[in-house]
């Protein structure tokens, strides 16, 4: 197993703010809006740089994203920021209709996603945004998993025309990618070689499926580990190199196992390579108020979960 | 551009007229009444009031922009555009069929020059108007940006997000029409969900608030022209337009009831003795 260490701890969003800033020094074109809650997506660099570019909306994300599509057609390309609820569910139909169906070339930035977003309990922890977004037509959508991953990935977003769906959350967890890394949109990262199990990650859970893997290694267990920060368009091709030589796979996510990275791989094994697969995701429920920790605990989402997945899966690819 | 007479105007948009009942006959779908009423403000602005050229760019920079966001009334947008010069006239044959440009509601998806924006499930086109007008003054450029709803479509709630937001950002280079028919699908707005007095509602938002007859061409391009010379002064700009649904087709006026109903042959025969032909038909 591939040895991975962490100096700090950061949050994924603070990602975000970091590159918003970049991708606005780069391109001036670049603007950005938020719904009331900037230092909670870390927009403030980017405003205080550049004032005339940043347009507070308001609580009032429908017009967000309206106004988002609108600035497109002078050219701009807008990120909007709200927290992942209010900036998917909550405005399902303007993304559908001014963004996505109009090919607009919005940048659609969600915070606070998934259970880790913590005490604020269920009505803001949402766990289905992947499946709304990934079934809009030509809506690319991306989930990093540390500090320098989101920060490189809001970078290549700002030079990729049409809509993206960039989600990431509140957390400080592990910072252990690149700093310097480059981004490719729709490039899975091969973490760990391995040929026992495939186990594919995304967002918050590729640190835990490291830890899991490093058990695994003592178990005696050569777990590949696959970071899919892409879930659409999928590296497909990544994807079969990898269950071709290990014959299984976990699938791993802060999200309903409806809907989600998941479903997607099992998508793509049932027509191409059918494979045992196992589902470490949300079972089909709401979250709650709870630290982040005794969130990922009790909804199943620890390395703990990875590890028995991985041994499940390993059986049944036996049997 | 050369100035056209009121009464130039009026013949166009009698030929619209006859193009959008041929339009929604030929389809036996599509939404007549509401595109009868607004077939003067459309042909006001796009041959007398709007400066843009026909070489359609998306991002439309030095050009005034319009957007629709009551996307039903397609028809009038279509056959305006089609008479500007965006398309050839020959293509408001395939409304709504099957590989049309020309889609039940109007979308960027086929290319459709003039077309900017999806619009259709109501209430999103203001917001993407003040988009439109915010990038404009981020490019310096000082062109105008208009945008049109219906009066139904006011209850939407995302409108009232975006009627709040700017007059605050003193969006000063947007002029919005509102086509008050006072008719919505099931029925008159009264009774379906009553708007109470729109002039007070925008100014205490905000607004600058003039009024037009929708329907007489004389007084809906004075309207706007006076709107355009109220640009620049901080704040946006509300055309409170009455119409009359269905305007110009006697047996269509004053009713609800050919809001989405197409005519038959023998209503079309009717309608067309009404309107007669100014330009070339399709």
């Amino acid at each position: 197993m591939k040895k991975y260490t962490y100096t700090e701890k950061k949050d994924t969003r603070s990602g975000f703010g970091a590159g918003l800033l970049e991708a606005g020094k780069k391109n001036p074109e670049v603007v950005a809006l938020c719904a009331d809650l900037v230092g909670s997506l870390k927009m403030d660099a980017f405003i205080a740089a550049f004032p005339e570019r940043f347009f507070q909306i308001g609580i009032a994300e429908a017009n967000m994203i309206g106004i988002a599509a609108g600035l497109t057609i002078g050219g701009k390309v807008p990120f909007t920021g709200t927290f992942a609820n209010f900036s998917t569910g909550r405005v399902y139909d303007q993304i559908r209709q001014s963004v996505a169906y109009s090919d607009k070339n919005v940048k659609i930035c969600a915070s606070h996603a998934g259970l880790t977003l913590g005490e604020d309990g269920a009505t803001h922890q949402i766990l289905e945004d992947i499946g709304l977004m990934k079934m809009l037509p030509g809506m690319t959508v991306i989930n990093p998993c540390d500090y320098n991953q989101t920060k490189a990935a809001t970078i290549a977003i700002a030079e990729h025309h049409g809509p993206v769906y960039l989600r990431f959350g509140r957390p400080v967890i592990p910072v252990f990618t690149d700093p310097d890394q480059k981004f490719e949109i729709g490039k899975a990262w091969m973490v760990n070689e391995g040929t026992d199990v495939t186990i594919i990650a995304t967002g918050h859970m590729v640190w835990k499926a490291i830890e899991a893997g490093e058990k695994l290694a003592e178990m005696g267990i050569d777990a590949e580990i696959i970071n899919i920060h892409t879930i659409k368009p999928l590296d497909e091709e990544a994807i079969q190199k990898s269950v071709k030589k290990t014959g299984c796979v976990v699938t791993c996510e802060e999200h309903n196992k409806f809907g989600g990275l998941g479903e997607s791989v099992a998508r793509l094994l049932s027509t191409e390579l059918p494979t045992p697969q196992e589902f470490v995701a949300v079972n089909d429920s709401f979250g709650e108020s709870g630290t982040p920790d005794q969130l990922m605990t009790k909804y199943g989402l620890d390395s703990i979960n990875i590890i028995e997945a991985a041994q499940k899966v390993i059986k049944r690819a036996k049997s | 551009m050369k100035h056209k007479s009121i009464n130039e105007l009026e013949d166009i948009a009698t030929q619209v007229r006859r193009d959008i009942v041929r339009m929604v006959h030929a389809c036996q779908s599509g939404h007549p009444g509401g595109s009868l009423g607004c077939a003067d403000f459309f042909t006001a602005l796009y041959f007398e009031v709007m400066n843009h050229g026909t070489d359609f760019t998306m991002d439309g920079k030095g050009e005034d922009l319009f957007f629709l966001s009551n996307g039903h009334i397609s028809p009038v947008f279509y056959s305006v555009l089609a008479r500007s010069g965006y398309f050839d006239i020959s293509e408001l044959a395939t409304f709504r069929k099957l590989n049309s440009r020309l889609q039940g509601h109007p979308t960027t998806h086929e290319g459709l020059p003039g077309i900017r924006i999806a619009s259709g499930s109501l209430g999103q086109g203001m917001s993407v108007a003040i988009g439109a007008a915010q990038a404009k003054k981020l490019n310096k450029d000082h062109s105008t940006v208009y945008v049109l709803l219906g009066d139904g479509e006011l209850q939407e709630g995302q409108n009232w997000e975006a009627i709040m937001y700017a007059p605050h950002n003193k969006v000063d280079n947007l002029i919005a029409s509102i086509d008050y028919n006072g008719q919505q699908i099931d029925g008159p707005t009264e009774k379906v969900l009553s708007l109470e007095n729109l002039q007070a509602k925008f100014e205490a938002f905000g607004w600058h608030v003039i009024s037009s007859d929708g329907n007489d061409m004389d007084s809906i391009v004075k309207a706007l022209h006076y709107a355009k010379s109220l640009t620049g002064k901080g704040k946006p700009i509300l055309n409170l337009m009455s119409t009359q649904m269905g305007a110009g087709v006697d047996f269509m006026m004053g009713s609800h009831k050919w809001h989405g109903v197409a005519p038959n042959d023998e209503q079309l025969a009717t309608a067309l003795a009404q309107l007669p032909s100014t330009l070339k038909d399709y």
